[in-house]
């Protein structure tokens, strides 16, 4: 039993790199291509299955590529890598049919259609293969193969935005793997392994300068990939200019490796290190400074890309506490929270796709215009601010007890912290909400044209609009502060003779597609279903991920599986 | 362990200078400045792997004396990757030539924002003279796409 589960291991890594090729190979053939990929990602998602009962059931399993026990590289799927690929191959699955069915192939001219399948295949072998790393070296390779294919992910087309996005993104990243470079040549040159099971052990031996160090040095380089303040201001501006199903697997997954990857770093290899302190301010500056980053947006990808951030505190939080509590309770968070965020940023994909655009400014009465649309949004929005009984409100309930339970002030603080939080992530949602979804388009429209002021005396006079505040180069309308951009944006709309419309003009001409797109809404609509059935299990989740973060506290199911007899 | 201290000199003035043309606003000198960087970063790998010795193939030489084969396996691997992640900056230079005439890292929209904040403070708290929502000679507008 346990053999043929070993032979499982590699296969969520291999399958996606000879489905890129396959896939690379048919370039010519859209169909065959998409029926590839989708196959491929399909088995992930079973192997991945078998692999979470093998690991919860068996223990972890390991297999040591071209059998060079000890010293060859070392694959590992222990309870928490298991959850964490199932997760992640359900999710990529959901985001794959969604841009099938946004036929990302022809959806826009310019776009490259052929590279957008095998460069989608990489990062799922890069994340697959991250989650699996027992050995920091092929840790930084997979890095290096999800980065990779992001960039090319993220500057697809090469439109101006996207270049300019794409080029801090790259610049900001590559220095981050130079740093990562950096950190393992310390490590080697301290321990000289770079396997995390051997440095575990070698680790206690150390002087403890120069293992603080070294954690630092990692921490610093994953906490960039984990968007962690103050290494996160990157991350708002280049998600946002991607293609929806590009953002939505960048936003669901690409950070959740660096939160993985720190999981890792502050169990397995400096487990007498926690540096409780630090990681539980660091974490509430992330939480606070996010969700303020998120209220001030007036774009609703944008506003999410902030609200990601911030609730990549949550999880910091869990694992500063380094107790089982907390750490069972970030690994649920990091489970709720993939999903969720991915299916949100499909449904504001859905949502540019039906009204044309995603700034609050120009939309108004999508509740009544596709109501599909707005239960879609409502679930995971909802979901996200923590509202009882969805996932989120179990997962925030678990990380504060544990908080509560570990009594100290910093995590009292963090506590409320997190309360205050989930309090202003429900207002960024709801102010979204009320804005897109409740008011007419009729009445957004009318705010448009009084927005700019100044130039039309004549249209502020009316009193149909809503009462508006100069404030700094701002405009405040109610809650939503609309900044130069938009004002700019707003005379251009209003401009009559401009080819630039809004939802209202857009609804006066005819020119919305009448229905949202079926294959699109599918994918969506699964992955929302799948957020609920993580409300529905929570039960049993959070019973398996006490069981994984007992097993990262214990540390050893996980050094006897790879170091056999050797381990303590 | 014993470090060959030119390789640490050589090393620290290959990061230096790296990190300072990663610094730069053209994307081109940030390039030069990645090339640099990384291979600092390689020599530190040679650093890592202590003593240099014979060759690592086995039976030509007693185990003891031969160089740590390993942080070489590393560098090639890092050497590859850095080609790759090169030749993509290269292109994404040329496609920033290509749309806007130039290679400059552009702003980032909300820190021209802030920016832009705290300089409509500054005049009008000095002098008064401004009202809102008016920048005639806002130093951000020329860069702007």
């Amino acid at each position: 039993m346990s053999d043929t589960m070993n032979s499982l291991v590699p296969l969520p890594v291999l399958l996606p790199l000879l489905g890129a090729g396959a896939a690379l190979m048919l370039s010519k053939r859209p169909q065959a291509q998409r029926a590839v990929t989708f196959g491929v990602l399909v088995a992930i998602v079973v192997i991945a299955a078998f692999l979470l009962v093998a690991a919860d059931q068996h223990g972890p399993q390991v297999v040591w590529l071209g059998g060079w026990t000890d010293i060859g590289i070392a694959l590992v799927a222990d309870r928490l890598a298991a959850l964490m690929l199932l997760v992640s191959a359900v999710v990529t699955l959901a985001v794959l049919a969604y841009s099938i069915g946004q036929g990302m192939t022809g959806d826009e001219a310019e776009t490259p259609v052929s590279i957008y399948h095998p460069t989608f295949l990489v990062l799922v072998a890069g994340v697959s293969n991250a989650f699996l790393a027992g050995d920091l070296f092929n840790l930084f390779v997979s890095f290096e193969m999800l980065l990779f294919s992001s960039y090319v992910l993220l500057t697809l087309g090469g439109t101006a935005t996207r270049i300019r996005a794409g080029t801090i993104y790259v610049v900001i990243n590559v220095v981050s793997s130079m740093l990562f470079l950096v950190s393992l040549a310390a490590v080697y040159a301290a321990v000289g392994t770079l396997n995390m099971a051997q440095i575990s052990q070698r680790v206690a031996e150390l002087p403890d300068s120069v293992s603080l160090t070294l954690q630092l040095l990692l921490l610093v380089t994953f906490s960039i990939k984990a968007a962690v303040f103050p290494l996160s201001l990157w991350l708002p501006d280049s998600y946002p200019t991607a293609p929806a199903p590009v953002t939505a697997v960048f936003a669901g997954l690409l950070t959740k490796v660096g939160v993985y990857a720190i999981i890792r770093l502050q169990t397995l290899m400096f487990p007498d290190s926690p540096l409780t302190d630090l990681l539980l301010w660091v974490a509430l500056a992330t939480m606070l400074i996010g969700i303020l980053g998120a209220i001030a947006q007036s774009d609703i990808k944008r506003m999410l890309s902030f609200t990601l951030v911030s609730h990549i505190g949550y999880m910091i939080f869990g694992i500063a506490l380094a107790t089982g509590a907390g750490l069972s309770g970030a690994i649920f968070y990091v489970a709720h929270h993939i999903t969720i965020q991915t299916a949100l940023f499909l449904v504001v994909g859905l949502i540019e796709r039906r009204a044309g655009s995603t700034a609050l400014l120009r939309l108004g009465g999508l509740a009544r215009l596709a109501p599909v649309l707005g239960v879609l949004f409502f679930i995971p929005a909802m979901n996200l601010a923590g509202i009882p009984p969805l996932s989120g409100f179990l997962g925030k309930v678990g990380l504060l007890q544990a908080g509560l339970a570990e009594g100290s002030f910093a995590a009292i603080v963090l506590v409320a912290g997190g309360t205050l939080t989930s309090l202003l992530t429900l207002y960024a949602v709801a102010k979204t909400w009320a804005l897109a979804f409740w008011r007419s388009p009729a009445q957004a429209h009318e705010m448009m044209r009084a927005l700019p002021g100044e130039q039309d005396p004549a249209a502020e006079a009316g009193s149909a609009t809503p009462h508006m505040v100069r404030h700094r180069g701002h405009v405040h309308v109610g809650s939503v502060a609309f900044g130069e951009s938009d004002l700019d944006d707003a005379r251009r709309v209003a401009d009559d003779d401009s080819s630039d419309k809004d939802l209202y003009q857009l609804i006066q001409e005819d020119a919305l597609p009448q229905h949202l797109p079926y294959w699109m809404t599918v994918p969506a609509a699964g992955l929302v279903a799948v957020s609920l059935a993580i409300t529905v299990v929570a039960g049993p989740l959070f019973a398996y991920t006490d069981r994984a973060a007992t097993d990262l506290l214990d540390g050893t199911p996980y050094l006897s599986a790879v170091l056999g007899e050797d381990a303590p | 362990m014993d470090v060959n201290l030119t390789l640490v000199i050589v090393c620290a003035a290959l990061v230096g200078c790296g990190v300072y043309l990663l610094l730069e606003r053209s994307l081109t000198r940030v390039l030069v400045g990645l090339v640099l960087l990384s291979n600092g970063v390689n020599i530190m790998f040679l650093v890592a792997s202590g003593r240099a010795g014979t060759s690592p193939l086995v039976g030509s030489s007693d185990p003891e004396d031969m160089a740590d084969p390993l942080p070489q396996a590393l560098v090639l691997t890092a050497i590859v990757i850095t080609l790759g992640t090169i030749a993509f900056l290269l292109a994404m230079a040329h496609r920033s030539w290509q749309i806007n005439g130039n290679d400059d890292v552009q702003d980032d929209t909300e820190d021209a924002a802030i920016r832009k904040l705290a300089y409509d403070d500054a005049t009008s708290d000095s002098y008064g003279l401004t009202t809102d929502g008016q920048h005639e000679d806002d130093p951000e507008e020329d860069g702007a796409v």
